[in-house]
């Protein structure tokens, strides 16, 4: 789960982590009354889950009341196309009006779960402003390291190492390491996948600031923290996605015209591949889980034809301990409950399979049926051909 | 020979009175498995069909002498069943619960540094050595007992391969499903390195996933140790980056942890790579043919 910049800010400062003040807003009033009593020159800042928003036209520095309700203006309801949003682009929201800051330097700081070391890990460089993933290409010389270990915390001579690193002068490491030492506690407690301030900024009076701040959740932690839930803004989800998490789905919207229904992940992406192999192009991931019920199997389908540019749905299901029987039952009720006008194609494999196959004769539902995952994928892609 | 489990692997279940470890428990034992075992806090001193359950793992194993767990404890318990079992000295933990966070999963690693435990998964199938030992929740009927390894981040992608190496008379030695997410306690080296070393295994099917680099590092250990055939086959090559695509560990983050480099450096340690999920099957076929191992 992500939340946007000024959500990562409030939660930064409860850990004592320096962010200029600012305040988030809804409306154009709200960001001239939040202007007027920052002081000027403010900063207006669209707010919508993507990076690159500055250089896309969604970060406006004001410099009295008349600016600053302009940029409101021009920036609510506007939809922002970053090169991390997608050529669609987002719908800006909110705002974040913040004081503007004399800057000096700007530097990168990021907390991550290494997977290799299977530990968080401190990045550090100069290049503030620039994307890490660029820095590492390019230079990953310049990146700084330090693995944290999870009895410990990260240790105050590792922040220092980090701080001198970056060329900070003396009377700013000790700023630095409260700084990263906060970074590091919020990281743990709050059940952080991804913790990034970028730039990091030092202040022409000497002073440490996250100018931007990014958080990601590990959803898997999330059931520890339902005052961290409440931060979910539905509206920068995709609507199909947040439907299939309802229903305990795991969907994620693609581009083609093929919808796939799948048990388990790997075999829902490797459903994909084929698909693809095969000619086609798939509409969506969907994983139903291992036990998938008549119920599960049905919100599926709706999920599916909610997706106007699918074409024909592909069934592919290796039952282990979801039985095909169970499903066949479920695929014969879901059709017939939402009136399925599109072709059907369905591979089963696995435990009770003749049953399986019996139910879906038996139905009279035009189901077309496939050997194996190869000939499904060219059946799916042919009936989404002749429909197109 | 087989690679960590055999038919005379003790096992024990943490999470026995829930559903999931009541019906994977009475299935793995129909199969063949000694269990013999369970463990639930607060119900020690009964039984689930006749398989004693107790408080503590500790006072499980002194009583029945397992050597291996598995453990079906929901996420919010999860990594503290698999501390308790690793404490209690258990050569092999297997965790099959999905949902654990990462930063427990953090913890746990760092708990098992120096400890003699071998733990697979979590969020995993669990691991068998067909017609002898099967720990977790795949079908056990599509095995057949033989000389071919599977391991794999994915469930149902490896029981689709099984599946295709039995009907195609492949049996297999031992299957390790590793899980799907960032961090576990079995990666793909750790498993290549046991199956490079069992004389009971010919071959290895290897089944990862987009996300990570613990399929690079296999191929750079392939590259340098494995004496044996291997073949490949990477799920998401039509994967969006920066979508989790349903296993926590399969996004692709930075552009880094895509199908096409996992392929290449697999392709470089002279893999072979299945052209498709349904021809993994085929394709180990043929490489038994080529190195004479299948006629």
């Amino acid at each position: 789960m992500n939340i946007h910049e000024h959500q990562a800010k409030e939660l930064l400062r409860r850990y004592q982590v320096a962010v200029p003040d600012g305040q988030a807003c809804f409306t154009v009033d709200e960001a001239v009354a939040a202007a007027k009593r920052l002081e000027f020159p403010c900063v207006v800042k669209a707010q919508i889950h993507a990076g690159g928003r500055g250089k896309a036209g969604g970060v406006k520095v004001v410099r009295d009341a008349g600016e600053a309700g302009e940029a409101a203006r021009a920036l609510l309801g506007k939809t922002l196309v970053t090169h991390q949003t997608g050529p669609q682009g987002r719908v800006v929201r909110r705002l974040l009006v913040e004081r503007a800051c004399r800057i000096a330097r700007e530097l990168y700081l990021g907390l991550v779960v290494d997977r290799t070391t299977g530990r968080v890990t401190v990045m550090a460089s100069t290049e503030g402003g620039v994307e890490i993933e660029e820095v590492a290409a390019r230079t990953p010389e310049k990146i700084l390291r330090e693995t944290i270990d999870p009895a410990i915390g990260l240790a105050p001579y590792q922040a220092r190492r980090i701080a001198f690193g970056l060329g900070l002068g003396k009377e700013q490491v000790g700023k630095a390491v409260g700084f990263m030492a906060g970074l590091a506690r919020c990281f743990v407690e709050s059940d952080c996948s991804l913790v990034e301030i970028n730039p990091l900024v030092v202040t022409q009076d000497g002073g440490l600031l996250a100018l931007d701040a990014k958080i990601g959740f590990d959803d898997n932690g999330l059931f520890r923290h339902p005052e961290l839930r409440e931060l979910r803004d539905p509206s920068e989800e995709d609507p199909r996605e947040q439907e299939a998490a309802k229903h305990e789905l795991s969907y994620i919207a693609l581009d083609g015209n093929i919808g796939c229904m799948v048990n388990g992940a790997g075999l829902a992406m490797a459903t994909m591949d084929i698909v693809k192999a095969a000619g086609g192009m798939p509409a969506n991931f969907l994983d139903v889980g291992g036990g998938a019920s008549a119920e599960k199997v049905a919100a599926a389908f709706r999920i599916l034809l909610s997706d106007a540019a699918v074409q024909a749905i592909f069934i592919n299901i290796f039952g282990g301990i979801l039985r095909c029987d169970v499903l066949a039952e479920g695929v014969v009720q879901a059709a017939r409950e939402v009136r399925l006008s599109i072709p059907l194609i369905v591979r089963m494999e696995g435990t009770n399979v003749d049953d399986g196959k019996a139910i879906l004769a038996r139905s009279g539902l035009d189901i077309i049926t496939a050997s194996d995952m190869l000939d499904g994928a060219r059946k799916a892609v042919a009936a989404a051909g002749r429909r197109s | 020979m087989s690679v960590l489990v055999d038919r005379r692997t003790r096992v024990l279940t943490q999470g026995i009175t829930g559903a999931t470890g009541q019906l994977h428990t009475r299935l793995c034992r129909e199969y063949g498995t000694q269990m013999i075992a369970g463990v639930t806090p607060g119900r020690g001193g009964t039984d689930f069909e006749g398989i004693p359950i107790f408080d503590t793992v500790a006072r499980a194993v002194r009583e029945t002498e397992a050597d291996a767990s598995v453990i079906y404890v929901p996420p919010v318990g999860a990594a503290d069943a698999i501390m308790e079992a690793v404490d209690a000295g258990l050569p092999v933990v297997v965790c099959i619960t999905d949902g654990v966070p990462v930063l427990d999963m953090v913890r746990v690693k760092r708990f098992l540094e120096g400890r003699p435990t071998r733990l697979i998964g979590p969020n995993c199938p669990g691991i068998i050595t067909p017609g002898e030992c099967k720990i977790g929740i795949m079908p056990g009927y599509i095995h057949k007992p033989g000389r071919v390894a599977v391991v794999s981040r994915s469930g149902t992608l490896t029981y689709e391969t099984v599946h295709q190496l039995t009907l195609l008379g492949i049996g297999q030695s031992t299957c390790i499903g590793i899980g799907g997410d960032p961090i576990i306690g079995t990666g793909f080296v750790d498993a290549l390195r046991l199956f490079n070393e069992d004389p009971a295994t010919d071959a290895i099917v290897l089944i990862g996933e987009i996300g990570g680099t613990a399929e690079e590092e296999a191929a750079s250990f392939i590259k340098v140790h494995v004496q044996k055939p291997v073949v490949a086959f990477i799920a998401g090559q039509t994967a969006p980056k920066g979508k989790r695509m349903g296993h926590a560990g399969a996004i692709i983050a930075g552009g880094r942890g895509t199908a096409a480099e996992k392929i290449d450096a697999f392709r470089a340690a002279g893999v072979r790579i299945a052209p498709s999920p349904a021809e993994l099957g085929a394709t180990m076929q043929a490489v038994l043919r080529e190195v004479r191992l299948l006629s």
